[in-house]
């Protein structure tokens, strides 16, 4: 096992390398270029197609067009190229089609700038584009996520046909950590009961998202959103000091690192607190939420994020609103930090008394 | 011998992909030109045995239905994408023909940067692009080729070119670009011009077949549906006033000079990716959990180009050969550029929360904004590391202050640039960081790997910077 410092960007694409990612079609936006970079230096050198594309809706056209062909491919961006990219989810989406999309936030609106942050919580994890679909959405934590999320990323989907975001930040993205590298390398099958690869055994298939009749398409939809609620099984999270807690962060990327600690200086100062670190956005892991409300200690909750309180209504919805909840946040590039954190698991434990 | 008219094996016999009562009727209007066009393509795959080979991509526009027809793989995507979509599948499929059926809205005005991007790149496709100077789908509006004085339905008037500027022309444009292999506009008007028009689609898809690159053919079509024309008014159109503004002629044929271009095969191997990351040479040690360690964060700050980043990252790379937990975050973007730059290493025996230093134990600093912005931050007992060139700024008390000559100690070793070196043989000698001498001396040798002219330079400056910091701390 070779461990080796390296940046969160370079890890995705270490990842995808592994992966058997066969394909990556990209356009340079700051905070996510360094995985265009670095897809453009190694993928050709084992083989491996690399197109930087004249936008990042062509980026994204051409990630359809490779999984058309049932290839592993992918394609990374920041929060303006993502808008960009949404007329072309949703048709990947609608198609089945087995992609990955990384997303490393940037502040927005608008241009914004390019400091971090996870204002695209609702852009990527309600859907993004147009039409009733989601997308599987993965919140590293760590540089070692970055690329080990990337590998599951495309095992998820192969196994739902659909497009698989991971949804990181310009923090983790830019930041360097030592990552163990993957102990396997996934050489790909392509599915050919379905993929359009220009053979005679698959001249008959067909890719698309059109269906003029009205109940046809009604089914289709309806098979997506059985599609959707078959991931509930995916949810995935990380508890923290949870047992006997009054006070429950929750938090996902770049946020939860700083929440962990907040947690145990929280402890320090007689809050007993815990953190439930969200590792899939969707599906939301909304079980283990709701057994935490429905418990003796009736905590109250801190929702913790880089946004404006985007991710708190999924808090909200998974306990139902039966605690209290607490907002901790910070927007425009600002890294939260442990003050502004503290401070919600403070008014918090207010709320329930302790 | 009179030759016997058959429907070409890659067309469909009965459409089964379109629902509805005529399985064998197409769902184009009567008059419309597609018909005859997806027959000349389909005649010609079959000519050119390439049929298994084929991948059609049908976007938005009336030819959305093209799926219908062509028994082949097939591909139905967005609007103008279909540039984008076949080189995602060339790409990947080395050996597909791959063909991209577009009308003139969707290839000339939405699609129109995918259409010259794609052919710019030489992408290996085969793009029909079917003009008839009128959307068709959406009801006839005004299209990029819409003739000037023209009436569609959003040029009720006629289009003005004080308004709505005039007919686009996209064999002329794509001319322009070098990478194209063949280029020519045809018409499917009269038995003539159809002649004409099956042989540049056979060239096309010759060309595709042989793996040579892209190749255009706009085809001059009628709509009497839209334009409201009756089908001999229509063929008039197209031979008249179309053909005035859009002539029709080959642009360029360099199929018989282009060699084949075969893309490489893919390399899955983990021993060839391992290699590639240099995993054999380039790997450290595990860093065990050790909580008694007492966490050290250092920020370095400084001009862009002082080497800010890189001592980060010399600290950081120590820290992990001496089994510690390190991150390094940089600020990053415009920052970089010309503005000042700074980074936060970590150093811990546990996991790291926030990479970001915001109470450094070690502030270095190596110019007058960096050490205004920072100073106040540093933790009680801290270090403050700055180039003694920076005078009257105000310290905090309760933190330990040195005045390093960094830049004179550099020119002294022989380079200016070596500052940020003097600085790391400062922190080495401070011995407080839990990072042991050798360990920055051996990172510092391996960022220099590619300049191993500046590796004795860099260590003499490390030697200058410890026998300062013996004298002075």
């Amino acid at each position: 096992m070779a461990t080796q410092l390296v940046k969160g960007n370079h890890a995705v694409i270490i990842g995808a390398i592994y992966a058997g990612c066969d394909a990556y079609f990209g356009y340079p936006i700051t905070p996510a270029s360094e995985i265009l970079q670095d897809a453009s230096e190694k993928f050709p050198q084992l083989g491996r197609r690399f197109v930087q594309a004249e936008s990042e809706e062509a980026a994204a056209n051409m990630l359809y067009g490779a999984a058309c062909a049932g290839h592993r491919a992918m394609t990374a961006s920041s929060g303006p190229g993502i808008s960009l990219k949404q007329e072309a989810i949703s048709f990947m989406a609608a198609a089945d089609l087995p992609v990955v999309i990384v997303n490393v936030q940037r502040a927005g609106p608008g241009l914004g700038n390019i400091g971090p942050e996870q204002g695209d919580y609702n852009q990527v994890v309600k859907g993004g584009g147009h039409g009733n679909y989601k997308c599987l959405v993965l919140a590293p934590g760590s540089v070692q996520e970055m690329c080990d999320m990337t590998i599951k990323a495309f095992d998820l989907a192969d196994k739902y046909l659909g497009p698989v975001y991971i949804l990181t930040d310009g923090m983790l993205g830019q930041m360097v950590e030592p990552l163990r590298f993957p102990e396997t390398a996934i050489t790909p099958k392509i599915d050919t009961s379905w993929a359009v690869c220009g053979t005679a055994e698959t001249s008959g298939n067909f890719v698309s998202s059109i269906e003029l009749d009205f109940d046809v398409l009604e089914q289709r939809n309806i098979r997506l959103q059985k599609k959707y609620e078959s991931m509930a099984v995916e949810a995935d999270w990380e508890e923290y000091q949870i047992d006997g807690a009054d006070v429950v962060v929750v938090a996902y990327g770049a946020t939860s690192r700083i929440a962990k600690s907040c947690v145990d200086t929280a402890r320090k100062e007689g809050i007993k607190t815990g953190m439930i670190r969200l590792k899939t956005l969707f599906p939301f892991p909304a079980e283990p939420l709701k057994k935490i409300a429905a418990g003796a200690n009736k905590p109250a909750f801190v929702a913790a994020e880089m946004s404006n309180g985007q991710m708190i209504d999924d808090v909200r919805l998974a306990i139902e609103c039966s605690r209290p909840v607490v907002l901790a946040n910070r927007m425009g590039g600002n890294i939260i930090t442990d003050d502004e954190i503290l401070k919600g698991i403070r008014a918090a434990a207010q709320q329930v008394g302790k | 011998m009179a030759a016997t008219l058959t429907k070409p094996e890659s067309i469909n016999a009965v459409f089964t992909r379109k629902a509805g009562a005529a399985p064998t009727a197409t769902h184009y209007c009567p008059g419309c030109g597609h018909g005859i066009i997806h027959k000349l393509i389909g005649q010609a795959m079959d000519e050119l045995g390439i049929r298994d080979r084929s991948i059609m991509i049908s976007p938005v526009g009336c030819a959305v239905f093209a799926y219908y027809y062509f028994n082949c793989g097939n591909v139905q995507t967005a609007h103008g994408r279909a540039p984008a979509v076949a080189t995602g599948l060339s790409r990947c499929r080395d050996n597909a023909v791959v063909i991209s059926y577009q009308g003139d809205g969707d290839l000339a005005s939405i699609g129109l940067n995918e259409t010259l991007q794609a052919a710019n790149r030489g992408e290996k496709i085969a793009v029909f692009f079917v003009n008839n100077t009128v959307y068709g789908m959406t009801g006839g509006q005004m299209a990029p080729t819409t003739l000037a004085g023209e009436v569609t339905a959003t040029t009720p008037c006629g289009r003005d070119p004080r308004e709505a500027g005039y007919p686009i022309h996209m064999c002329e444009l794509i001319n322009e670009l070098k990478a194209p292999v063949f280029i020519e506009r045809v018409a499917i008007s009269d038995i003539a011009h159809i002649r004409k028009a099956k042989k540049a689609i056979h060239k096309a898809l010759e060309i595709q077949r042989d793996g040579k690159g892209y190749a255009f053919v706009e085809l001059l079509s009628n709509c009497p549906t839209n334009l409201r024309q009756n089908t001999k008014a229509s063929i008039d159109f197209v031979n008249g006033d179309m053909s005035d503004e859009f002539k029709v002629q080959n642009f360029r044929d360099r199929s018989a000079e282009v060699e084949p271009y075969h893309r490489a095969d893919r390399v899955w191997d983990k021993a060839a990716i391992d290699a590639l990351f240099e995993l054999d040479t380039k790997a450290a040690p595990d860093a065990p959990v050790n909580p008694d360690f007492t966490p050290v964060g250092v920020r370095i700050a400084g001009f862009g180009g002082q080497g800010v980043l890189s001592m980060g990252l010399i600290i950081a790379n120590a820290a992990i050969q001496a089994q510690r937990m390190t991150s390094w975050y940089p600020s990053y973007g415009p920052e970089q550029r010309g503005g000042t730059a700074n980074c936060s290493v970590q150093i811990s025996g546990v996991e790291i929360g926030s990479p970001v230093v915001t109470e450094p134990d070690i502030l270095v600093a190596l110019n007058r904004p960096s050490l205004e912005k920072f100073v106040g931050a540093v933790k009680q007992g801290g270090y403050i590391l700055y180039d003694d060139r920076i005078e009257g700024v105000d310290f905090p008390s309760g933190v330990r202050v040195l005045a390093v000559p960094a830049v004179r100690l550099a020119v002294e070793a022989g380079s200016e640039k070596a500052a940020n070196t003097i600085m790391l043989g400062v922190i080495s000698a401070l011995d407080n960081t839990g990072v042991g001498r050798d360990f920055y001396l051996r990172a510092m040798e391996e960022n220099f790997t590619d300049k191993p002219k500046l590796i004795e330079l860099n260590r003499k400056a490390f030697q200058l910077a410890e026998e300062w910091a013996r004298a002075n701390k």
